[in-house]
């Protein structure tokens, strides 16, 4: 018995030395060679977006920010593709690689990343069918959402995907897509299936633009009519909710004219570019092609502007769905837009390229001297933009800094359950900006009271050895310059200076260890309720 | 879009928390237990809890999932419909209430029923939408719920704690839409426990120390980011601040109350919810919202309204005369409503499914007229309704009752003007 325990003593304390070596470096760390994994092909394509970027800063006689720290650019990775911040163990490993590639070896690791398949499954997925729970069993929302994921793992080119969400029939359990259409069944008496939501959805989600905004009468400052927006419904008029799922009759779409009270027949046309419709074939096959067809360039700039949205915080055009609104775009969305066309709409490989911009690269603070002229910097991209991060961001970096190794896809079942209640809860109280995360908002009192007082935040800041990174960098940090550095790191993923590292390690200076332990818990509370922690920037 | 918001400036910030500190005597003591002690403190009528402001209040009633207008406010009895629900007399002559609300019925003077509300949207969460907001939904802007509207439009006066609250939420609790989260209800559960969140976790000094660390590394982040000033996050650790320390969070413990009050609002968690209410309008917030959930009886219709009636009597009842009592029954507005209602048909499972074609709500206080029931729906079960009524008209009547103008313009952030509320002022409802 004694040999066993002792047996597992001497295990943990391997361990605890082994992650102590890990994360409190020695030395200068040894650079390990591993394969660069930089994809040529795009070097092409970005530098296209930096000249564009470059001459529209010219024009404007603009200096742009500087260059951005590594780490804040891994970070802001890490944040917008897996939806927490670099762990510590991620930090030290980052900074052993050679400086020249360790941005495309972060962005292909978190490409690769199953976390990342899981978050962005999640956040496309509000584009596509919102955030509501919909009709009760018609609707399988975690269903739809792992079939995105799985989607995004097997690199799927988008346009098979949305092909997929527009055309497909049968049952919602084994044909996820088909969960695009049903979440727009009316749960009331009739279980009908509203047409109009639909054509609102692919309007908005696969051609940037409001059509819906005619639905009642003519779009008052836009070239929309009626008739494009009920033309675009009448693809859906014929497909209905049944027992074997998801299928198309043959009925005509019929409504009622809200002017005349009469009903009448609407044919299924499209409202723009109606040459690339198909003459034949079934109703919604016919619109997924036209939706997606090569020459139909809303798609592929829809898409381009929303993921640009989800790695920068902010669309590249705003409003994210109303493209045709917008006047003149910047010319990067239509080189964007072109690659992706060109290189089959592979996202991933989208993500790679704005990640390599030097936009992207930006810093999101400008020169001192600069600060008079920054609606002009933010509105051309000169600066990165400071935007709120979303609840399951905030919540996922509040659990990633309380523990010094990586929470991921490895972790221990118990390590994630808790991350998964946790987060639920957190959420709820710190409130979903819901359906429409792009528009530019403000924090909350209750998100500053959760912070300050809430349970999850004191949970990962009181003392506990085994449960949080404060108190096992109280206790394994050789010097209070290590631990100051190290939570810092691990919170807000950058080093000290030296104003700040002069100030809170005279905060620990000739503590003992267990007043040490409760100031670095300190220092942890004051660092997760900073802005600098609830931005990204 | 300004801070304050469902919030109040702090304008008079100091002034108050001073008069707190010296009543608790804090000099020695640490902040837990200044709050704590504060907490405890007996209830003052009068002193430094209340500066109301002139305007009034609105107190929501909402019964998530769809109360049955046929068990509630809108009886057939003797019809095949009713499903043998019986009916009983009100203190208004020719106004029936169904069986289970005596105790409102008693109050039926005070009380307005409409029984001819007629929408579109027979989904819980469409449902919800329209009826707190009084717009369907629709994807061209989130639209705020009416209490959002109120913190909106009407002044702060001396309310340190947030103006729109929400106890007892579900899922979907009122919400600020387009005029921003800082609008959304303040979500808080049984005021029988503690409200989360506003306890520090720390001694006072300590705390203290936190907010100073935290400074230096505001301002290192806030140089060169002038953006970063305007996301006001500094701002909002201050109003959390000053709202840890306000004593008007006193108005959420009704433990402060006497035994009979509490007693007469029902020892329910939803009871506790309406008296809270009326100490939360005391001191000026603005919008309360109580949920009562479970009305969604798709099976056991009956035993369902049974049971909810019991907790919802009581409450409403002893809301209408407590708010009479302390001189708040004229600014303030009271609405009972649910999503919709529920079909005069009874399902093989003795339950009564969604129902939008004529379903009932109740409003009451301030210049709502008392005593009288508008509209008709059918005996037979159709779908025809006398006297139509939209969700948003009620609201144009709330908003009119609150001495708002239902038809001013706000502007989306598409930049479409839409009105507070689209439908007419239901006169017949207003003094």
């Amino acid at each position: 018995m004694w040999a066993k325990n002792l047996f597992f003593l001497a295990v943990c304390i391997s361990a605890l030395l082994a992650f102590k070596a890990s994360v409190f470096p020695a030395a200068e760390t040894n650079s390990q060679s591993a394969p660069r994994r930089h994809d040529n092909s795009i070097r092409a394509v970005v530098e296209r977006v930096d000249g564009a970027f470059a001459k529209t800063w010219d024009d404007e006689k603009l200096q742009p920010a500087s260059a951005a720290a590594d780490l804040t650019i891994a970070r802001r990775i890490s944040l917008a593709l897996a939806g927490t911040i670099p762990s510590l163990e991620e930090i030290r490993r980052f900074e052993s690689w050679p400086q020249a590639e360790r941005l495309e070896r972060w962005m292909a690791e978190r490409l690769a990343d199953p976390r990342t398949a899981d978050y962005m499954a999640e956040r496309l997925a509000r584009a596509l069918v919102g955030v509501d729970d919909g009709p009760f069993l018609l609707f399988r929302r975690r269903r739809f959402v792992s079939w995105m994921a799985d989607g995004w793992t097997a690199g799927e080119p988008y346009d098979r995907i949305v092909r997929h969400l527009i055309a497909d029939s049968g049952l919602w359990t084994d044909s996820p897509a088909t969960n695009f259409i049903t979440v727009a069944i009316d749960s009331g008496d009739d279980k009908k299936l509203d047409a109009d939501r639909l054509a609102a959805r692919v309007s908005r989600a696969f051609l940037g633009v409001r059509i819906d905004c005619a639905q009642c009468h003519d779009h008052p400052f836009e070239s929309w009519k009626q008739r494009d927006f009920q033309g675009l419904a009448a693809f859906f008029g014929g497909t209905r909710p049944g027992l074997r799922g998801i299928r198309d009759a043959t009925a005509d779409y019929r409504i009622e004219n809200v002017r005349t009270g009469e009903m009448e027949t609407i044919a299924s046309d499209v409202p723009f570019a109606k040459e690339l419709l198909s003459d034949d074939g079934p109703q919604r096959r016919r619109l997924a092609e036209w939706v997606t067809h090569r020459e139909n360039g809303h798609f592929a700039r829809a898409t381009v502007n929303r993921a640009w949205a989800l790695l920068f915080g902010r669309p590249l055009v705003e409003p994210i769905d109303n493209l045709s609104a917008a006047g003149p775009v910047p010319p990067a969305l239509d080189i964007l837009a072109d690659d992706f066309v060109e290189r089959g709409y592979n996202l991933q490989r989208l993500f790679a390229v704005m990640a390599a911009t030097r936009v992207f690269r930006l810093d999101s603070k400008l020169a001192l001297s600069d600060e008079a002229g920054t609606a002009t910097h933010e509105a051309t991209w000169a600066v990165f933009p400071l935007t709120r991060l979303r609840p399951e961001q905030v919540v996922g970096a509040l659990q990633q800094s309380a523990s010094l190794a990586t929470i991921d896809h490895q972790s221990h079942i118990v390590v994630r359950l808790a991350r998964e209640i946790g987060q639920r809860e957190f959420i709820n109280r710190y409130g979903d900006a819901g359906a429409d995360e792009f528009e530019a908002r403000g924090g909350t009192i209750p998100q500053r009271l959760l912070m300050m007082n809430g349970q999850i935040v004191d949970n990962k800041t009181k003392d506990s050895l085994l449960a949080n990174a404060a108190t096992q960098i109280a206790a394994l940090a050789p010097d209070d310059d290590t631990a100051v550095e190290t939570a810092m790191l691990a919170v807000l993923t950058r080093p000290c200076d030296a104003e700040e590292k002069e100030y809170f390690t005279e905060r620990l200076a000739r503590t003992n260890r267990g007043e040490r332990a409760r100031r670095l818990g300190d220092l942890y509370w004051t660092l997760v309720n900073s802005s600098e922690f609830s931005w990204n920037h | 879009m300004p801070l304050a918001a469902a919030y109040p400036p702090g304008t008079n910030a100091s002034l108050d928390r001073r008069t707190v500190l010296k009543l608790a005597g804090c000099g020695s003591a640490s902040w837990l237990s200044l709050v704590a002690r504060l907490l405890a403190e007996p209830s003052q009528s009068s002193g430094p809890l209340g500066s109301r402001a002139p305007a009034g209040s609105l107190i929501v009633l909402w019964m998530a999932g769809g109360p049955s207008q046929l068990e509630t406010f809108d009886p057939h009895p003797g019809q095949r419909i009713s499903g043998d629900t019986r009916a009983i007399a009100t203190a208004v002559k020719g106004i029936q209430l169904a069986d289970g609300l005596p105790r409102v019925a008693e109050q039926m003077e005070s009380i307005a029923i409409v029984r001819s509300l007629v929408s579109k949207e027979g989904d819980h969460e469409r449902g919800t939408y329209l009826v707190k907001t009084g717009y369907r939904p629709d994807p061209t802007a989130v639209h705020p719920s009416i209490g959002a509207i109120c913190c909106h439009e009407l002044p702060v006066g001396g309310t340190e704690i947030p103006r729109h609250i929400s106890i007892l939420p579900n899922q979907w609790p009122a919400r600020g839409g387009f005029l921003g989260d800082q609008y959304d209800a303040f979500k808080a559960g049984d005021p029988a426990e503690r409200i989360a969140d506003v306890t520090p976790r720390v001694s006072d000094p300590r705390m203290r120390q936190r907010l100073a660390d935290l400074e230096v590394v505001e301002q290192r982040f806030a140089r060169g980011r002038p953006a970063a000033r305007s996301t006001q996050h500094q701002d909002q650790v201050r109003e959390a601040r000053r709202m840890m320390t306000s004593q008007q969070l006193q108005a959420f413990d009704v433990s402060r109350e006497s035994a009979a009050v509490r007693a007469a609002y029902g020892d329910t968690p939803f009871g506790r919810g309406c008296l809270a209410a009326r100490r939360l309008v005391a001191v000026g917030v603005r919008c309360v919202e109580v949920t009562l959930s479970g009305w969604d009886s798709h099976a056991n219709n009956h035993e369902v309204h049974g049971r909810l009636k019991g907790i919802l009597d009581p409450a409403m009842s002893a809301l209408v005369t407590d708010l009479k009592q302390h001189g708040l029954w004229h600014d303030t507005i009271v609405l009972c409503a649910g999503e919709f209602g529920r079909t005069p048909t009874i399902n093989r499972l003795a339950g009564r499914d969604h129902w939008t074609h004529g379903f009932s709500m109740a409003l009451a206080g301030g210049r709502i007229r008392g005593g009288q029931a508008i509209g008709r729906t059918d005996p037979e079960g159709g779908r025809q309704v006398g006297e139509p009524k939209q969700v948003a008209d009620v609201h144009a009547t709330l908003l009119a009752a609150l001495g708002l103008d239902p038809a001013k313009e706000l502007t989306s952030p598409a930049g479409r003007p839409l009105k507070l509320a689209e439908g007419q002022p239901i006169r017949q409802l207003l003094t």
